[in-house]
């Protein structure tokens, strides 16, 4: 029954298939075509070129990240509240569409926005004027909204539904009005699910490469098209993997920023 | 308020929902654009059936995910109970080791596997990437998550029951087996439903791992939503991975709520 032995196969199987790639990964990351040791693949990131690419993919799913919070928010504070009749039905009905492949949902939505599509043929309908966003910013942030909403709504919503309501009914008896309460009591305990939320869509909207291919169009770049260029478009396998390392980090960086937040608000665990 | 509240709740359902609804309305479209409504039609379903690429993806699709579920929670458990049975430090690094696949970014995941299936066909010089580094690719994304709902369980394990089956006679694959297996069963099954379901919905490493000619159903969607061409053979597939989904979740929640009221019968007993 005590036999560590048994996770043998578990070990060898995550030393040949984990160990083994990320090795390989950062072999190339620091070689050139000829194997000799190089840093070129780093410092071509740092390119303008490049590292505008890096930083446009920041800038947009924190964006995301951002519309995601403010939209999640009080869905998840809706649902949590106690008097709110039907909740586990309409919990039910927030967690199905994250069920469906991501791809065909994305896949619908450049139906949506085309020039001669649905969204405008029911805007012409209702005589007004038309919306071109596909293929733009806009499009690609739309996409990871629409993805990573629901990573933003269940860790809030679970941090919500931990609250002790003791604690907002003895606020309201000391006389503090809806706001207050909110402000001084909710809004402070829930921070470790809103923290929990940011990573869980910053991370994905970071690393995408389907979104910005099939909304942005063929043109436009994020770090991870870049990164799949270089792939299977480029075959600059010693630059594509550099700047795989460049995104772990990144990861890694904000993860480490994320969770000393946490720690001082003494919030729950992550995930 | 409360009527703000709910039309608010409202809105973002239907923001959820308008392209699941879309995909649906327009499966049984007659027409092939996407703008226009040409009759009710189940034309598309019949061309999908008949379609042999997307047939073939579908049927990688299920094979890799079952047999990559199996094994994964074979593993998975496996590494449960030895890890278990580990010190404290060893314990710890190779729980920080299994989340690493967990944590990195999917194209990292899958770029880093393309490496090493590419690493090796030249080593050997025979061979290529196909069904069987989909499948290894697989096995290697779901073991940590079968780990994961495992390893609670084995927590919660009294030895003493162990140890009882065997002073009672048992001899340790049996006590295994009767005593202790029924007891983790319910880990188990939930790791090997997170396997199979992630694996069916996996694009991206699928994507950097698979070979010439083999595809599963997240390929094709891409390949074919990348042409930017009208297909509605994918609207018709895509109703039709819905309702697998739907009675998925549906066979799920039922199996939940009986073992929710089977612990509740329990707790009145004791």
């Amino acid at each position: 029954m005590r036999n560590k032995w048994i996770s043998g196969p578990y070990l060898v199987w995550m030393a040949l298939f984990i160990i083994i790639p990320l090795f390989l990964t950062g072999y190339y990351a620091f070689t050139d075509t000829d194997g000799a040791f190089t840093m070129a693949g780093f410092s071509r990131a740092f390119e303008p070129m490049y590292l505008s690419v890096l930083l446009n993919s920041i800038r947009i799913a924190a964006i995301s990240t951002a519309i995601c919070l403010l939209l999640g928010y009080p869905v998840a504070y809706i649902l949590s509240r106690p008097e709110f009749a039907g909740k586990s039905t309409l919990f039910f009905l927030f967690a199905v569409p994250m069920w469906m492949n991501y791809l065909l949902r994305t896949y619908s939505w450049m139906s949506i926005l085309e020039t001669n599509g649905i969204l405008n043929s029911l805007l012409a309908f209702l005589r007004l004027p038309k919306i071109d966003i596909l293929y733009t910013d806009s499009a690609v942030i739309l996409g990871m909204v629409y993805n990573f909403l629901p990573f933003m709504i269940l860790p809030i919503h679970t941090a919500l539904a931990k609250i002790d309501y003791s604690l907002v009914e003895s606020a309201q008896d000391l006389g503090a009005n809806p706001v207050t309460v909110f402000k001084r009591v909710v809004l402070p305990l829930s921070v470790p699910g809103v923290v929990s939320g940011i990573t869980m869509v910053f991370m994905p909207a970071v690393t995408t490469f389907i979104i910005p291919s099939l909304l942005g169009g063929g043109q436009y770049m994020l770090i991870g098209n870049l990164i799949e260029n270089q792939f299977l478009t480029a075959y600059d396998w010693n630059f594509g993997a550099a700047l795989s390392l460049i995104l772990m980090a990144v990861i890694i960086l904000s993860m480490m920023i994320v969770l000393r937040v946490d720690k001082d608000n003494e919030g729950g665990t992550l995930i | 308020m409360k009527v703000l509240k709910r039309a608010y709740l409202a809105v973002i359902l239907i923001f959820l929902y308008a392209p699941i609804v879309v995909l649906i309305v327009f499966s049984f479209n007659e027409a092939k654009s996407r703008g226009v409504w040409g009759g009710f039609s189940l034309k598309w379903y019949g061309e999908l059936f008949k379609d042999r690429q997307i047939i073939q993806a579908l049927y990688n699709t299920l094979l890799i995910a079952a047999i990559s579920a199996v094994t994964a929670t074979a593993i998975g458990t496996a590494a449960a109970l030895g890890i278990n049975a580990m010190r404290r430090t060893p314990r710890k690094v190779i729980l920080n080791l299994s989340n690493i696949p967990v944590m990195n970014p999917d194209i990292v995941t899958g770029v880093s596997l393309m490496l090493l299936f590419l690493f090796i066909v030249g080593l050997i010089g025979k061979g290529n990437l196909g069904f069987g580094t989909l499948l290894m690719s697989h096995i290697t994304f779901n073991i940590p998550y079968v780990t994961l709902s495992v390893l609670p369980k084995v927590r919660q394990l009294d030895p003493a029951i162990y140890e009882a089956a065997q002073d009672l006679g048992a001899k340790p694959f049996t006590s295994f087996w009767r005593v202790v297996f029924p007891q983790l069963l319910p880990g188990i099954v939930t790791g090997m439903i997170f396997a199979f379901t992630l694996s069916l919905d996996d694009f991206v490493i699928s994507f950097f791992t698979t070979g010439p000619g083999v595809s599963n159903l997240s390929i094709i969607i891409y390949s074919s939503a990348a042409k930017r061409g009208i297909n509605p053979e994918i609207n018709a597939l895509s109703t039709f991975m819905f309702v697998v989904v739907l009675l998925l979740l549906f066979l799920i929640n039922r199996r939940d709520a009986r073992e929710l009221k089977k612990n509740k019968k329990k707790e009145i007993r004791t």
